[in-house]
């Protein structure tokens, strides 16, 4: 992982997030209250226009900036809950050394332990938590893999399954809970978003 | 879409800077990080109020700054959780050393983002919050009710015993009986359209309503044909006082709600309507609260919140306040 990586993975969740709004944002409007997909895109703009303020910068610089900037940059809870994952990574040990693949993996677990603490919410409660831990969950058996990109093809599949398993689920964080049954039938906004970043990500590195 | 607008980017921009001029002799407005605050510094050793929220829901929480009420508040973008870099600013600008009181309405978004910025702030705090919609059930499944109008009560309520000297654990302690006292329940009759998403955030028919809708335009408990407004209010005051339960000797502040495209005409009617069903049911109506506090753009529809009160609650509701969108007694 490098502040370069960072930059060109934003760039294309970025476009993947662009290409998939309209069906976000009806999501949303049918359990949430339409505005997660505005905060992601104002997010990923953020971050892609600090393109000439970081990429000179050491990772863990260049992690804060981001961070500080998702936070104060987005608001709701994707703000919160994004800035916290990018923070956390910030803080990783011995990030001005090499950050390989087991390293960058360690650093995105601790981003999304961070992210469930700070949410309080746990796989079941249909919100991108039921996306990302199981996510980090598999990362965390590939991390010291040398074959890893076998393993990322299985991250895109859980990704995936967790993303549809939240159709039916009963909606016990977030906005959604407040609708009880009546959640029940649409998929999470959040875990699609979170589904899609991790799509992103995960091709580029098999394709690369 | 057709709205006062003239590009989405400024849009909260321009009109808090409007509203900073509009109410200059009551209000600043701070932009980047963006937070209201009175323009006579907060006298020391007074306990601080800051309340928050996403915008949409004006005059609700910058109309409320000002003696009596809030020391800040920090809008967020329109139904989004503010910052916690706004928190932050907000408290360091106001804090007179007595401590800041964060009065939070609850959802997920702005939970989040006030325990970060309570973390990020080196001084004093504790925080408050709110849950008065009964249309949500209040169980171990959810991440419960609600924080709707009854948050008007609770700044209006908590800014008096400030202004008076209470400290923060007493600000704090009030502000919970108020809002346990309190129960609310809103029917729309159309939805809102939030400026960057351009359409309305959901569909409804000319003949329905969606009775429990949440301040954002989230669905409620059931979507129905309108009926008459007797018949509306007496089907919310049923839900609140199945919660709030009040006995026939306790006073009470009745509190109708506008959400921003309903007159005045039909709230003093919401009014009349629910008069006379709680005196029918023996239940006393001492203190009232007609108007738009707590909106949701231009959502046609209106919320009723019953706060039962004590000799503290009262004294405090009727102190004097000065805010741009609550003013009496000064």
């Amino acid at each position: 992982m490098s502040v370069s990586f960072l930059i060109s993975q934003a760039k294309s969740v970025q476009k993947v997030i662009d290409e998939n709004s309209a069906e976000i944002e009806v999501l949303d409007q049918k359990i949430g209250d339409g505005d997660h997909i505005f905060n992601i895109q104002r997010g990923l703009k953020l971050v892609v226009e600090l393109e000439d303020s970081i990429k000179d910068l050491p990772l863990a610089k260049a992690l804060n900036m981001i961070a500080m900037k998702v936070l104060s940059g987005i608001g709701g809870s994707s703000g919160a809950l994004f800035g916290t994952f990018f923070m956390t990574m910030a803080k990783s040990p011995d990030l001005d050394k090499d950050v390989d693949f087991n390293k960058a993996c360690e650093m995105i677990i601790s981003g999304i332990k961070a992210m469930k603490e700070r949410g309080k919410a746990d796989v079941g409660e249909k919100t991108m938590m039921d996306v990302l831990i199981p996510v980090s969950e598999k990362l965390n058996e590939l991390k010291n893999e040398s074959e890893f990109k076998s393993g990322l093809n299985e991250v895109i599949k859980i990704a995936e399954e967790r993303m549809l398993s939240t159709k039916d689920m009963l909606a016990t964080k977030g906005r959604a809970s407040f609708l009880g049954e009546r959640a029940k039938g649409h998929i999470d906004p959040g875990a699609r978003s979170s589904q899609l970043i991790i799509d992103t990500i995960c091709k580029s590195v098999i394709n690369n | 879409m057709k709205k006062f607008i003239n590009n989405n980017d400024d849009f909260l921009k321009e009109s808090l800077t409007g509203f900073g001029k509009a109410h200059s002799d009551i209000i600043n407005v701070n932009l980047d990080p963006s937070f209201v605050s009175r323009k006579n510094k907060t006298k020391d050793g007074k306990v601080s109020l800051i309340s928050g929220g996403g915008s949409g829901h004006e005059p609700m929480h910058g109309g409320f700054v000002g003696h009596g009420m809030l020391d800040a508040a920090c809008p967020g973008f329109v139904f989004s959780a503010p910052t916690p870099d706004q928190m932050q600013a907000a408290a360091e600008h106001v804090d007179s050393g007595a401590g800041v009181l964060f009065i939070v309405k609850n959802y997920s978004g702005d939970i989040m983002n006030f325990q970060m910025g309570a973390e990020m702030y080196s001084g004093k705090n504790d925080s408050i919050v709110t849950n008065d919609d009964v249309a949500v059930e209040d169980s171990t499944f959810t991440t419960g009710r609600r924080g709707v109008a009854a948050t008007v009560l609770v700044e209006k309520i908590v800014g008096s015993l400030a202004e008076h000297g209470g400290s923060l654990e007493e600000c704090k302690k009030l502000g919970e009986k108020v809002n346990k006292n309190a129960g609310t329940m809103g029917v729309a009759f159309t939805s809102c359209t939030v400026p960057a998403a351009g359409k309305p955030t959901f569909d409804i028919g000319d003949d329905e309503m969606e009775f429990g809708v949440g301040i954002h335009g989230e669905p409620g408990r059931k979507r129905e044909k309108i009926q008459a407004s007797k018949t509306i209010v007496g089907n919310i005051l049923e839900a609140i006082l199945d919660n709030l339960k009040p006995e026939k000797n306790e006073k009470n502040l009745l509190f109708v709600n506008g959400m921003g495209g309903t007159p005045l005409t039909e709230l003093y009617l919401v009014y009349e309507d629910a008069c006379q069903i709680l005196q029918s049911k023996g239940i006393q109506v001492t203190k009232s609260l007609v108007g738009n506090y707590c909106t949701s753009l231009e959502m046609q529809g209106a919320s009723i919140t019953l706060l039962k009160c004590d000799d503290e609650i009262l004294k405090h509701w009727d102190s004097p306040v000065h805010t741009a969108a609550m003013r009496w007694g000064m």
